[in-house]
């Protein structure tokens, strides 16, 4: 019997290791709160961390940058006052600032197989300096490679044995495109439902994609 | 004769005037979000954002807040009957792939080549504000900017020959709203589509660093 779900947060997030790329989901909701506490208490360090958004001076996204984990912050937006504008002016954090629909392209590749594609994006701005541009049917583009995670921590509202899962509303944003792009994709749900009571074709992210499970409730 | 310049509401309700129904737009952060408040809602306009929402709608009654529904500025908002979800990479392939009608963005400088600076004031600026800015505006049909048009403090314009700030894109901007006038951007420059009353032409040139046309 395939059962994904494990009993606790730190069962959850067991054997992630140093130097690890953490792949996080989140956009005003769908953040996996708990197991990003999580991850303070379990110790990792010199992480690599994916997110759209450096967060601002406190919430979980800041909490987690000043326990001095991170060592890279990977996203496509940072505020001068969060804590991550703060560690970078301070040369404490590596920054690499993507663009929106990039980051989130490069994310998508790294789950697809998708070993580099060409984009318009970025191709006429200062991001583009020292790296390949191409002019292809006419554009100039920019050469981008996939973010391949070690680990996703990703935020579902249903899951059940298999790992299928379904997001709420606009929480769902970076979670299934994370969740297929991770060696380890862990996720924590709001509610727990059986096998078979998620209409297959309302399952938002389908379980193959999934490794772990942890019920957090409300 | 004296002119009154719009403020921020104002610029927001001229812009969606302009927007016919049946659009598929995109709003940007600041000036733009307001643009929906001022379509009328038997004038069917499906608004994009870009965390994945696609027919956003207008912000909840303080008691039926959904905690799990936002748009690009992470406000609560509601969701129009016929609207839908996306995730984050589907939700950029609409902005990337030439899906919207239209993206009206804020802006630091516009200029006259249609070029776009929104994101940072210099190369080595703490603020980053990239966010989707460069997807849209090279994904778009259309890509209008919504903005002051000169700076509040020492009143230099933003409608330049050249943009002084790191680029979101080149080339891409179609018409300037302003608080004082609508400009097309035109292969001989900027082109003078509307003024606020009162406003004479060399005045607006005076407020202007690029040449300006007259339509």
């Amino acid at each position: 019997m395939i059962d994904k779900f494990v009993p606790d947060v730190a069962a959850a997030l067991a054997g992630i290791e140093d130097g690890s790329v953490v792949l996080m989901p989140g956009f005003g909701n769908g953040m996996p709160e708990t197991l990003l506490e999580g991850l303070i208490a379990q110790g990792a360090k010199d992480l690599t961390l994916v997110v759209n958004s450096g967060g601002r001076d406190t919430g979980p996204t800041a909490d987690l940058l000043a326990s001095g984990r991170v060592r890279k912050l990977v996203c496509s937006f940072v505020r001068a006052d969060s804590v991550a504008g703060q560690q970078f002016a301070a040369g404490k954090l590596e920054l690499e600032i993507v663009p929106q629909g990039t980051l989130a392209e490069r994310i998508r590749a790294a789950g697809a197989g998708v070993q580099a594609f060409y984009t318009p994006t970025g191709a006429d701005t200062i991001l583009a300096e020292g790296r390949e541009t191409r002019v292809i049917n006419g554009r100039n583009c920019l050469l981008e490679y996939p973010i391949f995670g070690d680990v996703a921590l990703v935020d579902a509202w249903e899951a059940d044995r298999w790992g299928n899962l379904t997001h709420r509303e606009s929480a769902r944003n970076y979670n299934p495109i994370m969740a297929m792009a991770a060696k380890l994709t862990v996720v924590q749900t709001r509610h727990v439902v059986a096998l078979g009571d998620i209409p297959p074709a309302n399952v938002h992210t389908p379980g193959v994609f999934v490794h772990r499970v942890v019920h957090i409730p409300a | 004769m004296t002119f009154k310049p719009l403020d921020r509401v104002g610029i927001a309700a001229r812009i969606a005037r302009d927007i016919p129904e049946g659009w598929f737009v995109n709003l940007g952060i600041g000036i733009p979000t307001g643009v929906s408040d001022h379509v009328p809602v038997d004038r069917e306009v499906i608004f994009h954002s870009e965390n994945g929402v696609i027919g956003a709608g207008p912000a909840p009654e303080p008691d039926k807040i959904n905690p799990y529904l936002v748009n690009a500025g992470t406000q609560h908002i509601t969701l129009r009957t016929g609207g839908s979800f996306v995730h984050h990479a589907d939700s950029f392939a609409i902005a990337r792939g030439g899906h919207l009608d239209l993206c009206v963005l804020g802006a630091f400088e516009v200029a006259e080549n249609g070029d776009i600076a929104n994101w940072a004031r210099k190369a080595d600026d703490p603020t980053k504000q990239v966010g989707g800015a460069m997807d849209l505006a090279i994904g778009a049909k259309r890509l209008w900017v919504a903005m002051e048009h000169n700076t509040k403090g020492s009143g230099e314009s933003r409608i330049r020959r050249a943009c002084s700030y790191p680029l979101t894109a080149k080339g891409v901007v179609k018409r300037v709203y302003t608080d004082i006038a609508v400009l097309e951007v035109a292969d001989r420059g900027f082109v003078v589509l509307d003024m606020v009353e009162g406003l004479t032409r060399r005045e607006l040139q005076e407020r202007s660093e690029a040449e300006l046309y007259w339509a």
